[in-house]
């Protein structure tokens, strides 16, 4: 699908009106199609009844406090939502994330950034349907048959770490938070134990990268989670 | 099984009993039957062994009674001085309270601890000397003979005819943590006494025929022996509470002893005491006020008697009712008591029945569940009632005066107004004054009055006058008649009169007590609160308040407080002080510094002591024990008062902390989002131009402006304690990492190279914080550093000192010597001279770590350069489950 025929609509709800004109001349330069608003009310008649393909979404909202929009949006929709936030808000992120939200960008951002995100957002909804395979750098993973090969060679990798390797490959390029690993690998009960993650991400980095101290794709958001990255 | 379970409550006593152990010093009992036994030897023996093994102690006093074996035994040992006391001409040496608690020993020894003290010391007994030196910590070794404690006084002086005035209370005794029993068999004791090695000369033949007779130390020996037992049993069932090996279900025994204005309570008060020791059940003293009048005499024995037994640890229960029998149930029965002690009737079989049986009958009869034991009474000692009318007569001469004026005055009126009456009538006249002046006086006065009316009637003007004869039988019935009526009456109006005074006092002590409490109530402040109750006080026993408060200045100093109606002197002031510390009453109508001008009671609040209350009454006052309830009713109010106003303070500091750190957080959110907002459209704006050499200027100055917005945020917030680490485990190098590529525009163009080992464990730390310390110290790296020098960043584990290390190391020029310690500072630059940074960076990168209980470093390697690290706490993670 092409830009050129394809414009997807994202809706900006954010009460700083220069915030909102900048994010408008990055969108549009890259061909988005970009509806705002200044309040969290507002956002949400207007997700209800424009239907946009993405939203934008900052935290610190005057009416409503952004999560809160973001957790009655998602009583009806799976619409892809991206978090704006400050630095220094990691729990408010986390919270978000956690309630629904596909990923965040923290202020000051770049234009590449945002819209690099946003593509990765808009992947999930355009093509929800699960390839079979899947290859970075020299790595390649064959879902179907649950192999996974370096450079021709087969890797060994434990169920948790097939499943965490999976997990992290699925939602490529977004950021997924260290409760919702441990939920989706260990239950709900291990929420807290942020220390297997770590112990597995160690694992899965020697097998797979070629510098596993200076990881080029399974990256670490910091207090947050981790993002795989293709490139 | 019920008898295994727990009594909560002595498990409690139990644990607060070892609390206080530990603070206070430990008591040794040296414990013996009679003099001569040993004590003083067995102590010196027990003290010689603790000063070889080298520990810190003193003799603070030892009577060696001339003695040669106990003198050699002193030898070596350090010994305190006595102070020397003036007393009636001769020079008396004393304990020297304050050198003892001004050395300090670990272990100090005092003899004979039911020693009196000269007047003029602190204390009145020796033994209140020694309660002070172990409430400071001191621990205690001495010596007593069994006929010095209280409890046993009564039965030594049964034995040997010979009374003892030196006691010593049981409580004491009780409080011992050891009692070591020096015994000796009687006639080894009268051997010894023989070979004059207890008294010497001619006093040792005077004892051997007095105190020392064979069947007199038997006595004496077994009281002691029992005694010890007893101990012995009571600590073994506190060491079964403490390890509750078969938790004992307590019998949940309480007494209940009469005691009246009698000597004899004394005996009953002891003997109750004794059996409430045994049982090991709390008692209670209750004494039933009768409307009936009492004499000074009286009064000074209840008082006694009711001092003894709150001295022996009872609860004191004064209750005003007619009723004797019914009273004493009823307040059985409030107080859950199970065996009433009553002492046996000394009354008249006659009046004991018309009353419907003796008091022990009465209560036998009411007392339900409740045993009754009656303890017999001693012979009667000859006092009669008709005493007690004659001191009440000598007391109050002007009421008889009033008496003998009415008595003729009325005389006067009858003589004049006889030829219109007629004779008859007059008698109606003196009845009306006998009768009137019942109102006024009390029952001595009436009965002179009645007497003399009826006396002056007959003689006066019953025919043939001027004569006592009566010769008609009419008139003989009348002046009997009179006499009879004016008698009664008299004696009727005088005892209510009494109940009415007595109701008054009641009265007057209730409203007093709930003035205080409205006035307290009503205080708005502390200050209201110690003026209102210094006016109640003067008012009410017209007497002088000084309150010492905690001085705000110096804790656990005094303070007078202002409201103070008389100006303590420094001695006063030493009194006040000694209460403070010692948590108890002291000065006039204490044993404790007696001689001091006012009464000081502590202000309790639960266990803090708040301040001392000073009452000063007027010279020739007494303190008769209702008074002093009284008082400490007040002090416990202004106590609370007090600490009410104390805890109300202490919350609105806390309440106005809590609004502040509101305020600062809400002004510092507005802040951070106001300065943030802007330079993020400027940031984001700049990032999405074309590149330009402007574009790169404007990129550089914003990155510029944001690391100095961050850091004066930081340094804000770990200023104002407003920082809240969300801790988790981290990879250190992840945080490595991220805090390289924070800083990739400092650093571009250099070479950056990390060294991390496989296998670091994780860090529990704010990744957030961690992160921006380090990448603090990589930006300080880079401006302090030429553009071509290299940055190495590394991270390690110091498994002996139990710590991670992230360290960012450069092969820069290093640390000039006068840096290294400065470094850290906030604001602080290491070269002037460049422009750019506020000098935060570094500090900010110390606050971040110690709020981890972390650390930083500042370091010149030996290769050359500088290596700035982070240490952090080592903990281990819980171990991840295998699959």
């Amino acid at each position: 699908m092409s830009p050129d025929t394809f414009h997807p609509e994202v809706l900006v709800i954010d009460d700083e009106v220069q915030i909102r004109r900048l994010l408008r001349v990055t969108l549009e330069g890259a061909g988005f199609r970009v509806r705002e608003t200044d309040r969290g009310e507002l956002g949400l008649a207007e997700a209800a009844t424009k239907r946009p393909d993405a939203i934008i979404l900052d935290l610190g909202l005057p009416d409503l406090p952004g999560i809160e929009v973001l957790k009655r949006l998602r009583e009806w929709s799976r619409l892809p939502v991206l978090i704006l936030s400050v630095r220094g808000q990691e729990a408010d992120k986390i919270e978000a994330l956690d309630a629904g939200a596909d990923d965040y960008l923290s202020k000051p951002f770049g234009g590449g950034e945002l819209l690099a995100r946003l593509r990765a957002m808009l992947r999930r909804v355009q093509s929800p349907e699960e390839e079979s395979s899947l290859r970075f750098g020299d790595v390649e993973i064959d879902f179907a048959r649950r192999v996974v090969t370096k450079a021709g060679a087969v890797v060994k990798l434990t169920p948790k770490e097939y499943g965490l390797l999976r997990l992290l490959v699925l939602h490529r390029g977004r950021v997924i938070t260290h409760r919702q690993i441990l939920r989706e690998l260990w239950g709900p009960k291990a929420e807290e134990q942020t220390q297997y993650l770590r112990v597995y991400m160690t694992h899965l980095r020697q097998k797979l990268e070629n510098d596993p101290n200076q990881p080029r794709f399974f990256r670490t958001e910091s207090g947050i989670g981790y993002r795989f990255n293709e490139e | 099984m019920p008898d295994r379970r727990p009594d909560p409550d002595a498990l409690l006593a139990s644990i607060h009993r070892s609390e206080a152990k530990q603070i206070r010093g430990k008591l040794k009992v040296f414990f013996g039957m009679a003099p001569g036994v040993g004590k003083t030897y067995a102590m010196l023996e027990a003290a010689r062994k603790a000063h070889a093994e080298g520990m810190d102690m003193a003799v603070a006093l030892v009577e060696t009674h001339g003695r040669e074996e106990t003198q050699r035994l002193l030898d070596g040992l350090p010994v305190i001085p006595r102070t020397m006391i003036a007393y009636c001409g001769t020079q008396l040496g004393e304990l020297d309270l304050e050198a003892v608690l001004a050395r300090r020993p670990r272990l100090a020894v005092v003899d004979e601890l039911a020693h009196t003290n000269v007047p003029g010391s602190r204390h009145v007994k020796r033994w209140q000397d020694v309660e002070e030196l172990l409430a400071a910590g001191i621990d205690v070794f001495t010596t007593l003979n069994v006929q010095h404690l209280e409890s046993r006084a009564d039965t030594v002086r049964q034995i040997t005819g010979v009374a003892v005035r030196e006691t010593v209370p049981d409580s004491m005794i009780e409080a011992a943590d050891e009692i070591q029993l020096v015994d000796l068999t009687p006639a080894q004791l009268r051997e010894r006494l023989t070979e004059g090695k207890v008294y010497l000369g001619d006093r040792a033949a005077a004892a051997a025929d007095n105190f020392f007779k064979e069947s007199n130390l038997t006595a004496l020996r077994e009281l002691a022996l029992r005694l010890t037992a007893e101990r012995v049993d009571k600590q073994l069932r506190e060491i079964r509470e403490d390890r509750q090996i078969s938790a004992i279900w307590r019998s949940g025994e309480r007494l209940l002893v009469a005691v009246g204005a009698s000597p004899f309570s004394t005996r009953l008060i002891r003997w109750t005491r004794r059996m409430a020791y045994a049982l090991d059940a709390p008692w209670i003293a209750v004494n039933v006020e009768t409307p009936a009048p009492r004499t000074p005499e009286e009064r000074r024995l209840l008082d006694e008697n009711l001092a003894l037994a709150r001295e022996l640890n009872a609860e004191i229960v004064v209750v005003p009712d007619r009723d004797v029998a019914g009273t004493l149930v009823r307040v059985a029965q409030q107080h859950n008591v199970s065996q009433i002690v009553i002492g046996k009737s000394r009354g008249s079989p006659v009046l004991d029945f018309l009353r419907g049986g003796s008091l022990a009958d009465r209560l036998i009869r009411r007392s339900g569940q409740i045993d009754v034991y009656v303890v017999p009474a001693e012979p009667r000692t000859g006092r009669s009632r008709w005493r007690e009318w004659t001191a009440s007569a000598a007391s109050r001469p002007r009421e008889y005066v009033t008496a003998l004026l009415t008595v003729f005055g009325m005389t006067l009126v009858g003589l004049a107004i006889q030829e219109l009456t007629g004779y008859t009538a007059i008698s109606l006249f003196y009845l009306t004054a006998v009768v009137l002046l019942g109102l006024f006086v009390g029952q001595g006065p009436i009965l002179l009055a009645a007497t003399l009316s009826a006396l002056a009637w007959n003689f006066l003007f019953i025919p043939p006058i001027l004569t006592f004869r009566i010769d008609k039988f009419e008139d003989g019935l009348m002046f009997g008649i009179f006499f009879v009526i004016a008698l009664v009456t008299g004696r009727l109006t005088g005892r209510l009169r009494a109940q009415e005074r007595d109701q008054r006092q009641r009265e007057q002590r209730a409203t007093a007590l709930y003035q205080l409490t409205r006035a307290i109530a009503a205080a708005r402040s502390a200050d209201e609160v110690l003026r209102n109750a210094a006016a109640q006080v003067q008012e009410l026993f017209g007497a002088r308040l000084a309150i010492f408060t905690l001085d705000p200045a110096q804790p656990g100093r005094l303070v007078l407080h202002p409201a103070a109606t008389y100006v303590a002197d420094e001695r006063e002031q030493g009194v006040a002080a000694w209460t403070f510390r010692n948590h108890k009453a002291a000065g006039r109508f204490t044993d404790t510094l007696p001689a001091a001008e006012g009464f000081y009671l502590p202000l309790l609040a639960g266990e803090n002591c708040l301040g001392v209350m000073g009452v000063r009454p007027p010279a020739e006052a007494t303190l008769p024990i209702n008074q002093r309830g009284l008082l400490e009713s007040f002090a416990t109010q202004i106590a609370l008062a007090l600490d009410r106003e104390r805890l109300r303070a202490t919350e609105e500091a806390a309440r106005l902390s809590q609004e502040s750190e509101k305020l600062h957080r809400t002004l510092l959110d507005g802040v951070s989002h106001e300065l943030k907002t802007p330079l993020a459209v400027i940031a984001s704006a700049a990032e999405n131009l074309a590149d330009g050499p402007l574009v790169a200027e404007i990129r550089t100055a914003t990155q510029r402006l944001q690391r100095l917005v961050n850091n004066l945020l930081d340094m804000t917030r770990l200023e104002s304690g407003s920082l809240r680490l969300r801790r988790d485990w981290c990879d250190p190098a992840d945080l490595i990492n991220a805090a390289r590529e924070a800083t990739a525009d400092a650093w571009r163009g250099r070479d950056v190279r990390t060294e991390l080992p496989a296998g670091l464990p994780l860090v529990r730390a704010d990744a957030g914080l961690i992160q921006q310390a380090l990448a603090n110290l990589i930006h300080n790296a880079c401006v302090h550093t030429p553009a071509t020098a290299a940055i190495t960043l590394a991270a390690g584990v110091d498994e002996p000192a139990r710590q991670i290390w992230m360290a960012v190391a450069d092969n820069g020029p290093g640390l000039r010597a006068d840096q290294q310690d400065r470094l850290f500072d906030k604001f602080y630059r290491g070269d002037p001279g460049r422009t750019g940074g506020l000098g935060l960076g570094l500090s900010i990168a110390r606050g971040f770590a110690e709020a981890h209980g972390g650390r930083v470093e500042a370091r010149n390697q030996p290769g050359g350069g500088a290596r700035f690290t982070i240490f952090l706490p080592l903990e281990r993670p819980a171990s991840v489950p295998p699959e």
